[in-house]
């Protein structure tokens, strides 16, 4: 299993940034953000002990959040290292066929029945095809399912969709990281997303 | 055999959101306290997270969490200029309302008031969701909230503009779009890990 390690900033590199933009300067007045949130990365994508998540699961769930927010080059990028850690062909190309069967747009979902009830927003549970779900395996369908729900439609999330994970194969523990891979990459999407349009609008 | 989910215990689900404190209640098994190793109990960051079994569930994965709450430290409390503590909290409070973590409103929504002194706006983007009228500089910031939030991302040039029109300098605006990117992340991890409960009268 090969987990790449790197020095470089993944939100830097994503950016843009270059020693001295204004952008660097900005980010140097948040230096412990900007530090853990490449210690984030580091801690998920390349763990110092792997645990119970390959780092071929990593990237391919990576690759799916990014490809599911629309970020091209995010996607491309986890592409890249989901390609580097050894991953079939097959495999490569599942994970593009279930981001284009995936995409919608959110947040969406329901609230407990009450008063919120007349916000309900109605969208779909996305189940991986059966061609897909043959070459990715049962273990990391359910992982592209739920993290389709987290990233889409967060407020839907109960008990079974955890019990389903459970059932395919993911412990307790790699839940906890499957969980925050994804939570950690909505937010890092968004770091980039936002910081290259202010980089682009001066 | 696979692991299981926790059943709460009998509780009051929240139907609305509410600046009240309210309790969570976990569906996965959160660590006990007597088998946490060093490195567990060093990943809560400040001791008395101990007590929470939230951080306990996250603590799991310790090198993720313990960069994850660093990261969340220096976005909303590093003093250095930008972006008023008040209206981080609010960025945080209304990209919560948006995705729709009630636990996560609450909190935030709280520390939005107290900073600001600002209760009634505050309730009032509790009751009437992102639209309501907050005045128009917390208004920009609500927006640009919630359109870094939509995925795909909505966020703008026009979003830089409005923000900087209601007197947010870069390094400020740099500020939004790390608080709300931030409970991206944070929302995803409470929504889906378990469930808010109003608190028993004590």
């Amino acid at each position: 299993m090969t987990m790449p390690t790197t020095d470089v900033d993944v939100i830097d590199a994503l950016v843009g940034i270059s020693p001295g933009s204004s952008l660097d300067a900005i980010r140097a007045r948040r230096p412990e953000a900007r530090a853990h949130a490449q210690a984030t990365y580091q801690a998920l994508f390349a763990p110092k002990e792997p645990g119970g998540v390959t780092a071929q699961e990593r990237f391919a769930v990576g690759g799916f959040v990014a490809g599911l927010h629309g970020a091209t080059a995010i996607a491309s990028y986890y592409a890249a290292r989901l390609a580097e850690s050894g991953a079939s062909a097959a495999l490569q190309e599942a994970v593009g066929a279930a981001i284009a069967e995936a995409r919608t747009s959110g947040p969406y979902g329901a609230y407990p029945p009450g008063p919120l009830s007349r916000e309900d927003t109605a969208g779909v549970r996305y189940r991986v095809g059966a061609s897909i779900r043959r070459t990715l395996g049962s273990r990391l369908a359910a992982a592209l399912e739920h993290t389709h729900m987290l990233v889409f439609h967060p407020r839907d999330a109960a008990p079974p969709a955890l019990q389903a994970l459970l059932d395919a194969g993911w412990s307790t523990t790699d839940i906890v990281t499957l969980s925050q891979i994804v939570a950690f990459l909505s937010f890092q999407i968004r770091v980039v997303s936002g910081l290259r349009t202010l980089a682009g609008h001066p | 055999m696979s692991e299981t989910v926790l059943v709460p215990p009998e509780h009051t689900v929240p139907t609305a959101f509410t600046r009240a404190p309210l309790d969570w209640l976990p569906w996965l098994e959160p660590l006990a306290v007597d088998a946490m190793t060093e490195r567990h109990l060093a990943s809560l960051v400040d001791a008395a997270r101990v007590k929470s079994p939230y951080f306990r569930l996250l603590a799991r994965d310790p090198d993720a969490l313990e960069a994850r709450t660093r990261t969340d430290k220096d976005i909303f409390y590093n003093p250095d200029a930008g972006l008023p503590r008040a209206e981080r909290e609010l960025a945080a409070a209304a990209t919560s309302r948006f995705n729709g973590c009630l636990y996560c409103a609450s909190v935030h929504a709280r520390h939005a008031a107290t900073y600001s002194k600002r209760e009634a706006d505050v309730q009032r983007l509790l009751d009437a969701g992102v639209t309501a009228d907050l005045g128009e500089r917390w208004n920009a910031i609500v927006a640009a909230s919630v359109a870094l939030t939509a995925t795909p991302s909505v966020f703008g040039p026009e979003h830089v503009d409005r923000l900087r029109r209601a007197g947010l300098d870069d390094l400020a605006i740099a500020d939004v779009i790390h608080a709300a990117a931030f409970f991206n992340w944070a929302n995803r991890l409470m929504l889906s890990l378990g469930e808010p409960a109003t608190t028993t009268a004590p």
